[in-house]
């Protein structure tokens, strides 16, 4: 299979492949990127940077789009709002 | 500050096009994109799977634009056009201004959206969205998936979804079958494309295509379980973990029309070297029409040439632009939505999903900008890019004007440049 | 038809006219052209604020922010209303003077304060620069969202049998008559020009258009608690011809950072200019910093309507010498308020409707009334 790297959601060690997209990561774990005005979970949709419902928190930064992001080892990304 | 006798924005098919014809002429051509390869959306590079062959045709644009000299940055979203002849963009961490002599739009299209019950639940995405994330690293391997939505790109979501272990339970296309049948038919004219929408069909084996077939929800609560599907008579549902959904395309204007470039429909409206009603800037790809693959390469290739001032080349080119340019018509006619998708979405709906704006706060306005005054709706952060559409297509709301920036970026962004390209 | 008032304008003036005609039993109606709270009312910011540039300007916009208050309970939650206080900060000793004088002009107007000192400056928002000299805390200002404010107005003026003209614009109004494009006439007692910062159909107003641009932000809840303006905001505001930036932020109950603001003369191109709009952000990340790394997802513009007093004309039109056509006694104006619009609007159209009226006006008029006017040097387009 592919070479694999890890990374941290929302706290939790998550294995993805190399090349993937931080959207992609939180998906594997299952966990949404944000938390909607309404309260409701929401992850990527269009998978191409325009729907904005990846956005989510990395590395501190709130409101990064996560979909065109490339995962990085060690990087720690937290569901938003 | 970066300067280019040609620029090009948007790296998929055209972009990659025009910029390899204009530096091969000798120019010095920038393409700036914001992904972070060159290719599009339907050339997006992912994370490999083992056997798969890369396309002969990708291979072999990029590998001319690698030859042409032509730099790539990639990663950088323009988001300001502040003066004739320059444009503001920005990368994850810095900010500049690009100078042109001319400037190629090739900024593509993106999926349409429409509101439905449920399309907010996880596990709902975009048909191109969904194989953009797969290619992203999401794997799919046993997931049960349902394909729904209209265009084109169904099958060939479909058929990559299936060849990445996906159980595709069935591809719902809302057209129906008689217009699809003219459109098979006008197929016998483009050989290629035949062979083409021949072979994800065939890739799907035991999978069904069902024409003339919508949904009319998303099933589950926090996770979604299944999809309602309607052929109008009756109604049904079908059990997935993933619902691939896309309502055919929708072309990226917002550049072209915060630059003043003259429209025809929803469409830049482009000559027959692709200039557009300003002189030094020409449009190519699927922001002129959706012509697919085909014609984004030959308008780039035009595009691409008459910037470099090869008009001859470039006007012998036609044949092959003009017979994509009827493909696109007939794209058109074939994948037309049907009028019940105007009405899937119920009072609860969420219609803009940046500010969770429902339908039953919406049906009140009439216009756009009232439903964005007064409702919130458009005012989030894809600045109406999904609702956008689906409410113009919904209650035929006109888009409203476009302003800088184009795209959220940081306050610094808007600063003074903080460090160079 | 006829009515007792045609209102032309339904933005935020003319909204909170159509609401205090239509509660005094006159029979109203409103012309919009285009989207009610749409043009300089949508642009705004909703700072509901006791300003202190003179005494007429304070006591108008003391008067109307208590307006402002006595609405608060009736208000729906669409508009957002919240009493977050307004936190003028001083840079330095000299701005610090500022402070003790702004004070003292509020005592006097009975408007509530409290100066403090860079620590407790520093304390009230940790996210300004360090070193900040003081500030001028003023409790009672608050922020709204204003279309939300204008079309509440506006259906309690239409509850009270107000009647909105959408979509038509009047092509001559004046003596008793107001002529649609469409050709209808409606005659009328009184005409209210709350045309805002649009002057086709009476370009002889006396006022200058004054193009400010915005910002808005992502949600960052908890960044900032108080509208905070610089205490240069007033030079700024003041200044008559040159264009100028100052720092004026405000946070929204979204989360959202709403960051303003910028003047500028003789533009009447709408669109969203990047030089002012740099000069404006950076003046904004030297008072704070951690702005920059905010993401911003909009810019917009917006024209106000300025008077060479800096003060709004409210009531009749004094005669050929602002107005060509000559005496009307029909005609009254309720325009020029510059960056005080939105404050003003509940203030105004009740000082509007008491003249209509005939009734005794909580605070004098004559320092707003468009007579005055007719001393001013014409104003240069």
């Amino acid at each position: 299979m592919h070479e694999e790297m890890a990374l941290f959601v929302n706290g939790r060690r998550v294995a993805v492949p190399q090349g993937a997209m931080v959207s992609s990561a939180f998906l594997i774990a299952g966990d949404p990127c944000r938390i909607s005005t309404g309260g409701e979970p929401r992850t990527a949709m269009c998978g191409m940077g325009t729907c904005f419902e990846c956005r989510a928190v990395v590395d501190g930064m709130p409101h990064t789009r996560t979909c065109q992001l490339p995962c990085r080892p060690g990087m720690k990304v937290e569901t938003a709002g | 500050m970066r300067e280019a006798e040609v620029l090009v924005i948007g790296a998929g098919p055209a972009g990659v096009m025009a910029a390899a014809a204009a530096a091969e002429q000798g120019r010095r051509v920038l393409l700036l994109d914001d992904n972070a390869a060159a290719g599009g959306q339907i050339w997006r590079e992912g994370v490999a799977m083992p056997g798969e062959r890369e396309d002969a045709r990708r291979k072999a644009a990029l590998g001319r634009l690698r030859e042409s000299g032509a730099e790539l940055l990639a990663g950088w979203r323009v988001f300001d056009a502040p003066a004739e002849g320059r444009l503001r963009a920005a990368s994850a961490t810095a900010a500049a201004t690009f100078c042109y002599e001319r400037l190629v739009l090739a900024t593509g299209a993106r999926e349409r959206f429409l509101p439905f019950p449920g399309w907010t639940i996880p596990g709902v995405f975009g048909a191109g969205g969904l194989q953009a994330l797969v290619k992203g690293g999401f794997p799919v391997e046993g997931k049960r998936v349902a394909v729904a939505g209209s265009g084109p790109l169904l099958l060939a979501v479909a058929a990559h979804l299936k060849l990445r272990g996906a159980r595709i339970t069935g591809v719902a296309e809302q057209a129906a079958f008689g217009r699809l049948l003219l459109f098979g038919a006008s197929l016998m004219l483009y050989p290629a494309k035949l062979l083409e929408a021949l072979r994800y069909r065939g890739a799907l084996g035991a999978a069904r295509y069902r024409t003339g077939c919508w949904p009319v929800a998303a099933l589950g609560d926090s996770r979604l379980t299944g999809v309602r599907l309607t052929d109008g008579s009756k109604t049904w549902e079908e059990e997935c973990e993933l619902l691939a959904c896309g309502f055919h395309l929708t072309p990226n204007t917002e550049l072209a029309a915060l630059l003043g470039c003259a429209f025809r429909q929803e469409f830049v409206e482009v000559n027959e070297l692709q200039q557009t009603s300003i002189r030094n800037i020409y449009c190519a790809g699927e922001a002129t029409e959706i012509s697919g693959l085909e014609g984004a390469l030959v308008q780039g290739e035009v595009a691409g040439l008459a910037c470099a001032g090869r008009l001859e080349a470039a006007r012998a080119c036609n044949n092959r632009r003009r017979s994509t340019r009827s493909f696109a018509r007939r794209l058109d006619a074939a994948f037309r939505l049907r009028s019940e998708l105007r009405s899937l979405a119920v009072p609860q709906t969420i219609v803009c999903r940046c500010e969770d704006v429902t339908f039953a706060q919406l049906a009140r306005y009439r216009t756009w900008t009232e439903a964005k005054l007064q409702a919130r709706c458009g005012m989030g952060a894809c600045q109406g890019r999904v609702c956008g559409p689906a409410t113009q297509t919904i209650f035929g709301w006109k888009p409203g004007s476009v302003r800088p920036p184009l795209v959220p970026v940081p306050v610094s962004a808007l600063c003074k440049d903080e460090s160079t390209a | 038809m006829t009515y007792d008032v045609v209102i032309l304008g339904a933005g935020i003036v003319g909204c909170a006219c159509a609401r205090e005609c239509a509660s005094a039993g006159l029979r109203t109606a409103v012309i919009e052209r285009d989207l009610p709270g749409g043009a300089t009312t949508a642009a705004g910011m909703g700072h509901l604020v006791a300003m202190d540039d003179s005494p007429s300007q304070l006591a108008l916009t003391r008067y109307s922010r208590s307006l402002w208050q006595e609405l608060e309970a009736e208000l729906p939650p669409s508009v957002e209303y919240e009493a977050r206080g307004t936190l003028w900060i001083a840079a330095d000793e000299q701005e610090m003077a500022e402070v003790s004088a702004k004070q003292a002009a509020y005592v006097e107007a009975k408007v509530a304060s409290t100066a403090l000192d860079g620590a407790q400056v520093a304390e009230a928002e940790p996210n300004l620069r360090r070193g900040l000299a003081g500030g001028l805390l003023v409790p009672e200002d608050a922020v709204i969202y204003p279309p939300a404010a204008a079309a509440f107005f506006l259906e309690e003026a239409e509850r009270r049998g107000a009647v909105l003209l959408r979509g038509k614009s009047a092509v001559s109004a004046g003596r008793g008559r107001v002529r649609l494009e469409d050709g209808t006439e409606i005659g009328c007692a009184s005409i209210v020009a709350a045309t805002g910062a649009d002057k086709a159909l009476l370009p002889w107003l006396p006022i200058q258009r004054r193009k400010g641009h915005l910002v808005i932000t992502d949600r960052y809840p908890g960044f900032a608690h108080h509208q905070i303006i610089e205490l240069g905001y007033l030079k700024s505001a003041s200044e008559l011809e040159a264009d100028s930036v100052a720092f004026n932020l405000q946070p929204r109950r979204t989360g959202q950072l709403l960051i303003g603001s910028s003047r500028q003369y003789g533009s009447n191109d709408a669109g969203v200019e990047q030089e002012i709009l740099r000069r404006m952000l950076e003046r904004a990340c030297e008072y704070m910093p951690g702005l920059a790394q905010t993401v911003a997802i909009r810019a917009w513009t917006g024209f106000r309507a300025a008077t060479r007093d800096k003060l709004p004309l409210i009531g009749p039109v004094p005669g050929p010498v602002i107005d060509p056509a000559g005496d009307d006694p029909t005609l009254y104006l309720v325009i020029g308020f510059e960056g005080l619009g939105i404050t003003n609007a509940p203030g105004a159209a009740r000082l509007l409707v008491d003249q209509l009226a005939g009734r005794t006006p909580a605070i004098p008029v004559e320092p707003y009334l468009p007579v005055r006017a007719s001393l001013w040097e014409p104003a240069h387009a």
